[in-house]
């Protein structure tokens, strides 16, 4: 259960890329260590096999009420299936891997 | 404490109508326009009700679009929540209400810090795009409890707060508060410090009935009532019940209606004054209902619009057990003139009693009214609640010039004893009090008037004598300092009247004895006078002969003169006079002119 950073991982490719959408508001502190520790785990996690949309609220902020967005930053993971919504910095590594289903692929 | 009146506040506040009954009132107008109120309250003592109906009224009265946040609850919960109060949420929904559901889903991770700056920026947008005026954060703990850090749960208020202030809207943020005091637990005090207005509402379970309450704790910059009001959730949404500013300016009467019963009109000078109030107080089948009832079916008669509150008994049964005493209600129930409005007292809150009888009075538009019993109500929450409830009873009958009778049952052993539950009695105009005297093996109604405002009255107890006749009042009989009543009354009464007979009796006989004499006397004169007539005619005739033997033998004598034999017996003429004759007696004067 012990994650190895350096490790290679299990090819994630096998279910097609990971496909993120993530809500910020610019110049927020939280928003901007969110996106720092998404890139890092996709870098660490998925390289190569993942796309971000950021999506800022300020500059489009029908869509809090559109895509149901309550707190800022919410990541969610659109594909692979099953859809995931993660709120926070993504600070608290683990329990985001373990939410995106990569914590049990690393072993 | 500041009175409720209106320009009382500082310079440029304004204040928003929340358009429900009561509240602008306590608070002078509303809420803070453009300012945050903090609405704390336990577990369903309507704090969604509140800030909802507040969003609606705007919409609805005032034209001002609203937002509705619910972190807690589904807007579906509570659109269907709402329903029954006949708010058409539905077609407010489509311009002038936006409901966000912001409701955190179960399957949501939190990982780390956020914050709500997403959420205000898109509330923002969405607010300025439809021109909103009023908005609702609603049950903004529970997402204070997701954030699960005291600092960050603190810099999240003061967000919300900051852009409140910001955005121009008038803003309610509800929170839940344990228990029944809002400063215990949850440390919610720095809320109550950065909002402008503070609006706790209470719901409190006395003798199983639940019972509302709403108190301003703070209004920055005004003056408001500091009381707790009572607070009743009815069929059209919620209502604050302002005590202290109910203003009684009804128009005084000199009219009267009748009371039912003839004699006790005349008792109080010529009936009721219309649109006073009236308490009937006595002990359990003292005949309170009955003389309501009178009144009812007197008003009934004149066509005037009459509702009858029952507690704790059936129309129907009401109506029969009146007709058992003459009083036909029937009719007027069918007819629609009399509304029977029947009620279990422990089924609801005073207050929510009185807010039904509000209703159907303004419906019905009741003229006349009566409350059987009013202490009934006592049973719904408590004596001090109660108490209270009857006094704006009245009120409301006063201001809407209604003529209320009201009964009120007398607890315990002391029959005698006329102090009243809920303590009306000082503010019902009029005050009949009936009791049972028990002497001689029965017990007998009496009524009296303990007082009648603005009118002469009779000082006298009255028996109060029920037949299926109606009713009728009786004077008393007071013998050696006790009051004579039933039988015992009818005792007096029947020797009274064996007395008067005797004596009228007596008078007769009298009477009959005089004539009796008359007719008797009258004869004996009768007889008398017979006889007398008698003897005079007896006089009569022997002087009518004694004079003619006299004439005749004075011619014999003037024939003796003048013959030639008349001579011989000149000689002696004195004694030929009285020799051989019948002569009256001797008292008579020999020339017998005494008869």
């Amino acid at each position: 259960m012990i994650p190895f950073g350096n490790e290679q991982p299990r090819r994630p490719e096998e279910k097609g890329p990971f496909v993120f959408r993530l809500y910020v508001v610019d110049e927020g502190p939280s928003s901007a260590r969110a996106m720092a520790n998404l890139s890092a785990i996709c870098k660490n996690h998925l390289p190569d096999n993942h796309q971000i949309e950021i999506v800022d609220l300020l500059q489009d902020p029908r869509r809090v009420l559109s895509d149901k967005i309550l707190a800022t930053p919410t990541l969610i993971k659109l594909s692979p299936a099953p859809v995931r919504k993660i709120i926070g910095d993504l600070g608290e590594e683990a329990k985001v891997l373990l939410a995106l289903g990569l914590q049990q692929r690393t072993t | 404490m500041g009175s409720p009146t209106e320009n009382q506040d500082v310079a440029g506040l304004h204040k928003t109508p929340t358009g429900i009954e009561g509240f602008d009132l306590i608070t002078g107008g509303g809420l803070p326009r453009n300012r945050t109120t903090l609405l704390l309250g336990g577990p369903g003592s309507g704090k969604t009700v509140f800030a909802l109906q507040t969003l609606v009224n705007g919409a609805r009265q005032f034209g001002e679009p609203g937002i509705f946040v619910a972190f807690e609850e589904n807007s579906r919960q509570i659109l269907i929540n709402a329903a029954s109060f006949g708010w058409n949420l539905p077609e407010l929904e489509k311009k002038q209400l936006l409901f966000v559901d912001a409701k955190m889903r179960p399957d949501v991770i939190k990982a780390g810090e956020f914050d709500l700056s997403g959420m205000l920026a898109g509330i923002k947008a969405e607010a300025d795009a439809r021109g909103a005026r009023r908005i609702v954060f609603d049950a903004i703990d529970v997402l204070l409890t997701l954030l699960d850090d005291r600092s960050a749960e603190r810099r999240e208020i003061y967000r919300l707060d900051d852009w409140l202030s910001e955005s121009g809207l008038t803003g309610i943020i509800t929170a839940k508060s344990q228990g029944d005091d809002p400063f215990v637990g949850e440390g919610y005090g720095f809320m109550q410090f950065m909002a402008d207005c503070v609006v706790a509402l209470k719901l409190r379970v006395v003798d199983q009935i639940a019972l509302r309450y709403v108190q301003v704790m703070k209004y920055r910059g005004s003056s408001f009532a500091e009381n707790e009001a009572p607070l009743v959730i009815g069929a059209s949404g919620m209502e604050v019940a302002d005590i202290s500013a109910t203003t009684v300016a009804p128009e005084t009467s000199q009219a009267r209606v009748s009371s039912g019963v003839e004699r006790l009109d005349a008792m109080l000078g010529s009936g009721y004054f219309r649109g006073s109030s009236v308490l009937i107080t006595g002990s359990a089948g003292t005949g309170k209902s009955i003389l309501a009832g009178a009144f009812a079916e007197a008003a009934c008669l004149r066509k005037e619009h009459t509702l009858y509150v029952s507690f704790d008994e059936n129309p129907s049964e009401v109506v029969r057990d009146l007709s058992s005493v003459g009083i036909r209600l029937g009719p007027h129930v069918k007819s629609g003139v009399l509304r029977m409005h029947s009620a279990r007292a422990e089924a609801s809150s005073a207050e929510v009693h009185l807010m039904k009888i509000k209703g159907i009075v303004r419906e019905h538009q009741s003229r006349c009214m009566v409350v059987d019993p009013l202490s009934a109500i006592v049973k719904a929450g408590g004596a001090l609640t109660a108490g209270r409830v009857a006094e704006r009873l009245i009120c409301l009958a006063k201001s809407e010039g209604i003529t209320l009778v009201c009964t009120s049952l007398l607890q315990g052993a002391q029959p005698l004893s006329e102090e009243t539950p809920v303590q009306i009695s000082t503010i019902a105009d009029t005050w009949v009090h009936l009791t049972k005297i028990s002497q001689a093996g029965e017990r007998n109604r009496a009524l009296s008037i303990v007082k009648s405002r603005g009118m002469k009255h009779s000082n006298q107890v009255r028996e109060l004598i029920l037949s299926d006749q109606g009713i009728a009042l009786a004077d008393v009989y007071t013998a050696g300092g006790d009051v004579l009543m039933g039988t015992a009354r009818w005792q007096k009464e029947a020797a009274e009247q064996a007395e008067q007979e005797r004596i009228l009796a007596e008078v007769e006989h009298k009477r009959r004895e005089v004539a009796l004499a008359r007719v008797e006397l009258g004869a004996r004169i009768e007889a008398l006078e017979q006889e007398l007539k008698q003897k005079q005619a007896e006089a009569e005739r022997s002087i009518g002969a004694e004079a003619r033997r006299k004439l005749d033998l004075a011619k014999r004598r003037k024939e003796l003169e003048h013959s030639p034999s008349a001579k011989i017996f000149k000689k002696r003429p004195d004694n030929s006079q009285g020799a051989g004759k019948k002569t009256t007696p001797g008292r008579r004067s020999p020339k017998g002119d005494g008869q």
